[in-house]
């Protein structure tokens, strides 16, 4: 459904900040995209969303294709109907307008008013805090509703693919969970392919199918979600578990000396 | 006490008129903070674009005896027009430099347009003539310029239109959205260049408006676009992003010059309108920075 080819990013001319990125996201599956921060993930998302214009960056090299269109090109507004719908880091809801039209905001591509009333109804139903909170200042909203909101308002572009950039950033381990159960839930009932980037790699694990490793800008690793939950580097780094306890300092330059030579 | 009853005739007279004039502030205020709550850039050309609206309906009637409908159509038009390439010949190759570089762009245009006013048409201050009466009509027993009026209804008009488009509208939840997060407005599919090129254009309409009342009044020239120094105090009272401030304001800024002049400019021989409403700015920005209904920016604690 999505794909990435040897997508090379590049800032203000000179920063290379992707460098030939290539991944794959199948229609109706749950991948994500973990790694560090500064690793180039947001930028990943920004780029397949057509939003590097704003922060002066490009794509200098590769393809980004959605079912059979190539969306290199395409303006932020232009994705947004193709069908692909960016829930951005830090939640970043209007503040200054209520929870219900951030609703309407979200739903600015569609025209048809009764459907859009539908799928405000069907938001609340997924989020029911936010139905108690529609005539709200957003900005009032604690930082749970916040992400509920920022998931609910790219659901009413009505989107085929959904790109979410940490929604456990910033929240109780609870809510992650909560948040991350109704994720799954839209994945299975809207059938809303799911593109999630994450440094909460055990969460993340647990809903995607498929995931991949960024590390300075390109794809160190990839494989099923349980090969990746098994592979020994990843629990060491992304996890934070060994069976060893805690490596010795040494240990850890090791791999990370075999880390840059394997690429 | 006799002698206050003699005085309140010429006090209301005073404050009506300058209540009037007032509405005007507002509206082209109304441009300004339009562009503003978009995107954060303040228009230094503004009175500009009053005085070349106005000026642009003037010279079509005087200069190349056109009608005042048509002078009209071709002032909103002009403005429409520079409101679009602002957009597309500023706006856009200027997109993610920062808001400095806008800002400064507005100061260059204020310039090309006194400079292009100058170029086609001269110097000279050419009166707008309207077909409503010139002699002060009575209201309450009070004195007032019939085109004050107007204009002060026409504003209203405009005024609560666009606030009821601005709150009501899904158009309107689109510009706020764009004010909100520009770049978060973009992820929810709103082309935010048709929403600038939308409050630029409003703002050259409003403006030509306002010029074309004030070119009917004292005559419209290159000195019109000194009313763009009167929508500073208005807007920084009244809170930069809010229409009903810019309403308050306008009404305070025009009352108080107005009063300020009847009072004052007999002892000093004039002037006093122009520095009075800096005056209340200033204190305006010491007790209430925000302005009466600026926003304040939301802090979750």
């Amino acid at each position: 459904m999505l794909t990435l080819q040897n997508v090379e990013v590049i800032y203000s001319k000179v920063i290379l900040v992707i460098k030939g990125l290539t991944l794959e996201v199948p229609e109706g599956g749950i991948v994500t995209l973990l790694g560090a921060n500064g690793a180039g993930k947001s930028t990943t998302l920004k780029a397949i969303a057509g939003l590097l214009g704003a922060e002066r960056g490009e794509i200098t090299k590769g393809g980004i294709g959605f079912n059979g269109h190539r969306i290199n090109d395409r303006t932020p507004a232009e994705i947004v109907k193709l069908g692909i719908a960016l829930v951005p880091e830090g939640r970043q809801v209007f503040e200054h307008l209520t929870t219900e039209e951030n609703l309407l905001a979200g739903a600015h591509t569609r025209r048809n008013l009764a459907e859009i009333r539908r799928d405000i109804d069907l938001v609340y139903q997924y989020f029911p805090p936010l139905a108690a909170r529609r005539r709200i200042e957003a900005g009032y909203l604690s930082g749970g509703e916040q992400q509920m909101l920022a998931i609910g308002r790219a659901l009413m572009s009505r989107p085929k693919l959904m790109l979410l950039d940490e929604p456990s950033l910033g929240l109780a381990p609870m809510l992650v969970q909560e948040i991350f159960d109704i994720i799954a839930q839209l994945n299975q009932e809207e059938k809303v392919t799911v593109l999630l980037v994450e440094q909460n790699a055990a969460m993340a694990l647990t809903i995607a199918r498929y995931g991949y490793i960024l590390e300075n800008g390109r794809i160190v690793l990839d494989g099923t979600a349980a090969s990746l939950r098994d592979n020994e580097d990843v629990k060491e780094f992304y996890l934070g578990l060994s069976e060893v306890g805690r490596r010795s300092y040494r240990d850890v330059k090791h791999y990370r000396r075999r880390k840059r030579w394997l690429l | 006490m006799r002698f206050l009853l003699d005085e309140l005739p010429f006090f209301l007279e005073l404050l009506v008129s300058g209540l009037l004039i007032g509405m005007m502030y507002a509206l082209v205020a109304l441009g300004f903070v339009l562009i503003y709550k978009a995107s954060q850039a303040i228009n230094f050309a503004q009175g500009e674009f009053v005085m070349f609206g106005g000026f642009v309906v003037a010279a079509s009637m005087r200069y190349h005896g056109l009608s005042l409908v048509l002078s009209l159509a071709l002032g909103f038009g002009a403005m429409v027009v520079i409101g679009l390439l602002m957009e597309r010949l500023v706006l856009r190759p200027l997109t993610g430099r920062g808001v400095i570089a806008i800002i400064m762009a507005t100061i260059g245009l204020a310039s090309i347009l006194k400079g292009l006013l100058l170029l086609i048409w001269g110097p000279l201050s050419v009166n707008i003539p309207l077909p409503i009466r010139e002699e002060p009509v009575e209201i309450f027993t009070l004195l007032v310029k019939l085109v004050a009026v107007v204009g002060a209804i026409i504003s209203l008009v405009f005024l609560a239109g666009f606030s009821f488009l601005f709150l009501r509208s899904r158009l309107g939840i689109a510009l706020r959205a764009v004010a909100d997060n520009q770049t978060v407005a973009q992820l929810m599919g709103i082309d935010v260049r048709h929403y600038f090129a939308l409050t630029w254009v409003t703002a050259g309409v409003v403006a030509t408006i306002g010029g074309v009342m004030w070119g009917n009044m004292i005559g419209a020239d290159v000195h019109t676009a000194l009313i763009g120094l009167k929508v500073f105090p208005v807007v920084i009272l009244g809170g930069l992003t809010s229409v009903p401030g810019a309403v308050l304001g306008g009404l305070i800024v025009g009352a108080v010059e107005n009063l300020a002049a009847g009072y004052i400019d007999p002892f000093v021989g004039g002037g006093t309108k122009d520095f009075v409403p800096y005056i209340l700015m200033i204190l305006a920005l010491m007790v209430r920075p925000y302005g009466f209904f600026g926003e304040q920016v939301i802090e979750r604690v």
